[in-house]
C-alpha cells in the first residue's frame, strides 16, 4: 500500500511539472487560439540562458532577472515577427509555424551556448522527505509548491488586474472586445511575455530534473495530452489534466509497464489522451465548439 | 424502406409538423407544407426565420425534434447527408460550400462521387474502366460547363473566381448527377441586378429543360415573383403564408412580418 | 437506385465534347532518360550514395506524407513510425523467406505499413482535425517503442539494428552503389506514376474535397471516413517502401532510432517547403532538404574561412529551416513548387513578349 501511494504521490507531483508547462500553453492558446509548439524551445532557451549567465560568474538572483528580461523580449519578437503576419490562418498553419520556430530557437541556443548537456542546480537538496511512511522527493515538492504560488499569481492577475481582465475578454469574444477598446496587440504582447516568464519557470524545474539538453523542448509534446485531458482553454484543467497525466503515467510505467516489456513512459500518456477523445472530445474543462453549418 | 419504385406522386416533398431548436431557441415550429413536383417553390422570410435550418433537415445535416419529412413518398424524420444525395437531393449553400482550392471542372465533377464505380486499383494504375469512367464524368462536368456558360473559367481555381461565378459553380455542382430536388440556398445573394436576372435564367432553364423541383431561398421579392409559382412564408420559424406569389404578397399576416418593407 | 448518371437532355446534351488527351511529355521522358541512364554512368559513387539515393528515398515518403497531408488535408507527425514499419516488416520477410523476390518483399513490406495506417486512421470517425494529429503523434512513439521492445522485430541482434539482406533482383546483385540507386529510382518511378493517377482520378478530387471541406463532401456524397482510412493507407504504403528503402538502400543499418520523431519533422517540412498537394512539391522540397547541408558546409567554408564544425552545421541548418517554414507558411504556402512556377510564369513574358 506504501509503495502505492509513493507511486501515486511521485506521480501526482511529476504531474504538477507537466500542468507547468501546459500553463504556458493555455495562456497563449486562450488568447490567441495558437497551440504554440515552440513553448518547448523556449523552455530550453530559458534554462540554457540561465546557466550560461550563471557560468559566465553572474549571482543566482541577477541571472535570473536577466533571464526573464530576455525571455519577455524574445517573446515579444515572436509575437510580432511570426504570429501578427498569421493571423488569420489555420491551426495547423499556425501550429506548423511554431514548430519552425522552435526550430529556430533550438539552433540558436545550441549554436549560441553549446550542445552538452549541463546540470542545473537550484540549490534543492536531493534528500527525499518522509509523508508517515511514504517517501516523497523534495524537489517534487519544490516543484508543486512553485506551481501552486505560480497558479495563484495567475489567477490573482486574470482576476483581479485590468489587463487580466481585458485578457479574458479577448479570449471570450475578440471582436467585442475589440469595440469596446481594447488594444488586441498589446495584450497579445503581454500574453507571450506572461507565457515566457511561466516557460522560464517551467524549464529551471525541468532542467534541473534532468539537465539542460536538447530534449527539453520535447517536453512540449508531453502537454498535449495534458491539454487534451484538461482542455486547452483553462488553467484549471492544465492543472488537473497535468495531474492525471503524471499519476496514471507512473502508475501505468510500474504496475503494467513490466507486464509489456516496460518503458511505456514514452507513449502510454498520449494513448490516455486518446480515450478521452473518444469520451470527451472538448477535454475535462474545455468548451465545446458548436458547429453551424 | 420499400424496394420498389414509388409510383410519382404528385407531391415530391412534404414536410409534416416539423420542429427544431437549438439550445432552447426554437429554429422551427410544427412547419408543414408541401411541394408540387416540378415546381419552383420559393422560401421567404425575414432573417433568422429559420429557412437555412428546413434547408438543413431536408438534406439530413439536421435531425428535427418532431415531425417528419416525405420526399419521393419515403418518409423519414433524419436522413443522412450522404442518402439524401443518394436519392436524388442536391443542395446549395448560403456560404458557397465549394472547394476553394479546386478547379471549377473539378469541383463540378466531385458532384458524380456517388456515381463512382471503378475501385482503388483501377484507378492507381489507369486500367480501363477507370479511364473509360472518368471520361464519362468529364464529359458529363463539360455539359454542365456548356449549360452554365462556365466553360471559360473550366481550369481557375475556384477560390479565386468572383462571388457570382462561385454560385453558378456550386450550381453546376448540385446539378451534375441530375437531381429530382434542388435546395438552393440564396442563390442570388451579393448579386446585382444583371447576375440575379442570369441566375434566374439558368434556374428556370434548370426547372423546365431538366425538370427538376427546385426549392429556393430568396429574400429578394422581385426575383421570387418572376421566378416562383409556389411561395411559403416563414417567420420565426412558423409559417405565416403559403400560396403563388400573388396570393402572399396580398396576405396580411405576410405584411406584418415584414414590417411593410418588403425589398 | 440509379446507377448510371442521368446525361443531361437536348438541347444540352451534344456529340461527346472533344477531351484532348494529354500529350507525351517529352520534358519528363527526358529526364527519365537522364535519371535512369546518365546518372548511374557519371555520377560516382559519392553522389549516388550521399545524394541521389536519400533525395530519392526523401521524395517518396515526402510523396507518401502528401497524399495523406496535403491533398486528403490531414496532417500527420507520424511519418517516420510508418517508416519504421515498412523497413522492420520487408526486414522480416526477406529474412523468413529466403526465396522471396525483393520487389515483392517490398510491396509486403509497405502493405504492412497500410494495415498499420489504416488502423491509425480509424479513429477519425470520432476525432477531428487537430486532435487526428495527435493520434498520429501516438502511433511515432508507440512505434518507436515497439521496435526497441520487441527483440524479434530484428532478430534479436544485440545492438538493435537490421541490416541490409543481400539485395539482388532475379539474380543480378544490387548492392553496389548504381545497384541500389536503381532500385531505389526505379521504385520511385513506379510509386510516382501511380500517385499522379491517383490524383487525377476521381478518387484524388474526394480527398482534395474532404481537405477542403468535408462538411460539404458529406453532404455531397462523398464518404468521407473512408477516403481519409483510405488515405491513411495509401499514404503509408509509400511511407512503408521509402522506410525499407532508407534502410537498405540507403543506410545500410538501420534501428528504430532511424525513424524517430526528428525524421517525422523532417519530412513534414520537405512537403511545407516543397509545396503541399504538389507531387512535384514532394520532390522539391526533398532536394532542398537534400542539398541544403551541403551547401551550408561548403558555403561555411567560404563565409567563415575554415569550415564550420559538423554541430554549428546542424544548428545553422537548423535555424535555415525554421526560417524558412516561417516565411514559407506567411508569403508562400505553397511552397516553392508554386514559388518556382511563378517565376517561370514571369521569365515567359520577359521581355514582354506578343
Amino acid at each position: 500500500m506504501t509503495f502505492f501511494l509513493e507511486t501515486l504521490l511521485g506521480g501526482l507531483l511529476a504531474g504538477t511539472m507537466y500542468s507547468l508547462v501546459a500553463i504556458g500553453f493555455v495562456l497563449i492558446y486562450k488568447a490567441s487560439g495558437v497551440f504554440n509548439f515552440a513553448q518547448g524551445a523556449m523552455l530550453l532557451f530559458a534554462a540554457l540562458t540561465f546557466v550560461t549567465l550563471h557560468e559566465q560568474g553572474l549571482p543566482v538572483v541577477l541571472a535570473l532577472v536577466l533571464t526573464l528580461a530576455i525571455m519577455v523580449v524574445v517573446a515579444l519578437i515572436i509575437e510580432r515577427a511570426v504570429l501578427r503576419p498569421l493571423v488569420a490562418r489555420s491551426q495547423i498553419t499556425l501550429f506548423m509555424a511554431t514548430l519552425g520556430l522552435s526550430f529556430i530557437i533550438e539552433g540558436l541556443a545550441q549554436g549560441l551556448m553549446g550542445a552538452e548537456v549541463r546540470a542545473l542546480d537550484l540549490g534543492i537538496p536531493d534528500v527525499p522527505v518522509f509523508l508517515g511512511e511514504v517517501m516523497i522527493s523534495q524537489f517534487d515538492l519544490v516543484a508543486a509548491a512553485t506551481a501552486a504560488v505560480l497558479v495563484t499569481v495567475l489567477a490573482l492577475l486574470f482576476n483581479k488586474t485590468r489587463i487580466g481582465i481585458s485578457l479574458r475578454a479577448v479570449a471570450d469574444d475578440t471582436r467585442a472586445a475589440l469595440s469596446i477598446g481594447i488594444d488586441l496587440n498589446r495584450i497579445w504582447q503581454i500574453v507571450w511575455a506572461v507565457a515566457g516568464c511561466v516557460g522560464l519557470v517551467a524549464g529551471l524545474l525541468w532542467g534541473a530534473r534532468q539537465g539542460v539538453q536538447f530534449s527539453l523542448s520535447l517536453v512540449v509534446l508531453k502537454a498535449l495530452p495534458v491539454l487534451i485531458i484538461g482542455g486547452f482553454t483553462s488553467i484549471g484543467g492544465a492543472i488537473v489534466g497535468g495531474l492525471i497525466v503524471g499519476a496514471t503515467e507512473n502508475l501505468a510505467e510500474v504496475y503494467l509497464g513490466p507486464l509489456i516489456g516496460g518503458g511505456i513512459t514514452p507513449w502510454f500518456a498520449y494513448f490516455l489522451a486518446l480515450a478521452f477523445l473518444y469520451v470527451r472530445p472538448a477535454g475535462l474543462f474545455g468548451e465545446r465548439a458548436i458547429e453551424r453549418v | 424502406m420499400s424496394t420498389h419504385a414509388p409510383t410519382p406522386g404528385e407531391f415530391i416533398l412534404e414536410v409534416n409538423n416539423v420542429s427544431l431548436s437549438f439550445k432552447g431557441v426554437k429554429a422551427i415550429s410544427a412547419l408543414s407544407f408541401r411541394v408540387r413536383r416540378g415546381e419552383i417553390c420559393a422560401l421567404i422570410g425575414p432573417n433568422g426565420a429559420g429557412k437555412s435550418s428546413l434547408l438543413n433537415v431536408l438534406n439530413g445535416v439536421y435531425r428535427p425534434d418532431s415531425g417528419e419529412v416525405v420526399f419521393e413518398s419515403e418518409h423519414f424524420r433524419r436522413i443522412h447527408p450522404l442518402e439524401a444525395a443518394r436519392r436524388g437531393v442536391g443542395r446549395t449553400f448560403q456560404n458557397n460550400a465549394l472547394f476553394k482550392k479546386m478547379s471549377v471542372i473539378d469541383n463540378v465533377q466531385t458532384g458524380l462521387s456517388r456515381h463512382m464505380r471503378s475501385g482503388f486499383l483501377e484507378q492507381a494504375f489507369g486500367l480501363p474502366r477507370a479511364r473509360r469512367e472518368a471520361r464519362a464524368f468529364r464529359e458529363q462536368a463539360e455539359s454542365v460547363l456548356e449549360f452554365l456558360e462556365l466553360q471559360a473559367y473550366r481550369d481557375v481555381e475556384v477560390g479565386s473566381l468572383a462571388y457570382g461565378l462561385q454560385k453558378r459553380v456550386e450550381l453546376g455542382r448540385a446539378l451534375i448527377a441530375g437531381p429530382g430536388l434542388l435546395l438552393l440556398d440564396e442563390p442570388m445573394a451579393g448579386m446585382n441586378a444583371d447576375e440575379k436576372r442570369e441566375m434566374s435564367r439558368f434556374i428556370t432553364d434548370v426547372n423546365r429543360d431538366l425538370g427538376t423541383t427546385v426549392v429556393l431561398i430568396e429574400h429578394d421579392m422581385g426575383v421570387v415573383m418572376g421566378l416562383s409559382g409556389h411561395v411559403v412564408v416563414l417567420d420565426y420559424g412558423r409559417k405565416v403564408g403559403d400560396g403563388t406569389p400573388a396570393e402572399v404578397q396580398a396576405n396580411p399576416d405576410v405584411i406584418a412580418a415584414y414590417l411593410g418593407t418588403v425589398h | 437506385m440509379s446507377a448510371s448518371i442521368h446525361r443531361l437532355p437536348a438541347p444540352f446534351d451534344h456529340a461527346p465534347i472533344e477531351i484532348v488527351e494529354r500529350r507525351l511529355p517529352w520534358g519528363l521522358l527526358a529526364l527519365l532518360g537522364v535519371a535512369f541512364v546518365l546518372l548511374p554512368l557519371l555520377g560516382g559513387d559519392y553522389w549516388l550514395n550521399a545524394i541521389l539515393i536519400p533525395f530519392l528515398v526523401l521524395s517518396l515518403a515526402g510523396l507518401g506524407l502528401n497524399l495523406l497531408t496535403g491533398y486528403t488535408g490531414q496532417t500527420s507527425v507520424g511519418s517516420a513510425g510508418f517508416m519504421a514499419v515498412g523497413a522492420f516488416a520487408t526486414y522480416g520477410f526477406l529474412l523468413r523467406e529466403p526465396g522471396l523476390p525483393l520487389p515483392l518483399a517490398l510491396v509486403a513490406g509497405g502493405l504492412f505499413a497500410a494495415a498499420v495506417g489504416f488502423v491509425v486512421g480509424i479513429p477519425s470517425s470520432r476525432i477531428k482535425g487537430f486532435y487526428l494529429m495527435v493520434t498520429t503523434l501516438a502511433a511515432q512513439f508507440f512505434l518507436e517503442w515497439v521496435f526497441v521492445k520487441f527483440p524479434w522485430f530484428y532478430n534479436h541482434a544485440s545492438s538493435g539494428t537490421i541490416s541490409a539482406p543481400r539485395l539482388e533482383i532475379f539474380g543480378h546483385p544490387l548492392g553496389s552503389a548504381e545497384g541500389r540507386y536503381l532500385l531505389t529510382l526505379g521504385t520511385v518511378a513506379v510509386l510516382t506514376w501511380v500517385a499522379v493517377n491517383l490524383v487525377r482520378s476521381q478518387i484524388g478530387r474526394n480527398w482534395m474535397a474532404i481537405r477542403d471541406m468535408d462538411t460539404a463532401a458529406a453532404v455531397i456524397g462523398i464518404p468521407v471516413e473512408r477516403y481519409r482510412r483510405l488515405a491513411f493507407a495509401v499514404s503509408s504504403f509509400y511511407l512503408g517502401i521509402a522506410g525499407a528503402l532508407w534502410a537498405f538502400a540507403y543506410l545500410g543499418t538501420a534501428s528504430a532510432g532511424s525513424f524517430d520523431i526528428n525524421r517525422s519533422f523532417q519530412i513534414l517540412f520537405i512537403i511545407i517547403i516543397g509545396g503541399m498537394g504538389s507531387i512535384a512539391g514532394s520532390f522539391i522540397g526533398a532536394a532542398f532538404i537534400s542539398l541544403l547541408p551541403i551547401l551550408l558546409s561548403h558555403g561555411g567554408q567560404l563565409v567563415f574561412g575554415g569550415s564550420l564544425d559538423a554541430g554549428q552545421v546542424q544548428n545553422l541548418q537548423k535555424v535555415i529551416f525554421g526560417v524558412l517554414i516561417i516565411v514559407f507558411l506567411i508569403r508562400e504556402p505553397e511552397g516553392l513548387v508554386r514559388l518556382l512556377a511563378k517565376l517561370r510564369a514571369r521569365l515567359a513574358v520577359w521581355p514582354l513578349r506578343f
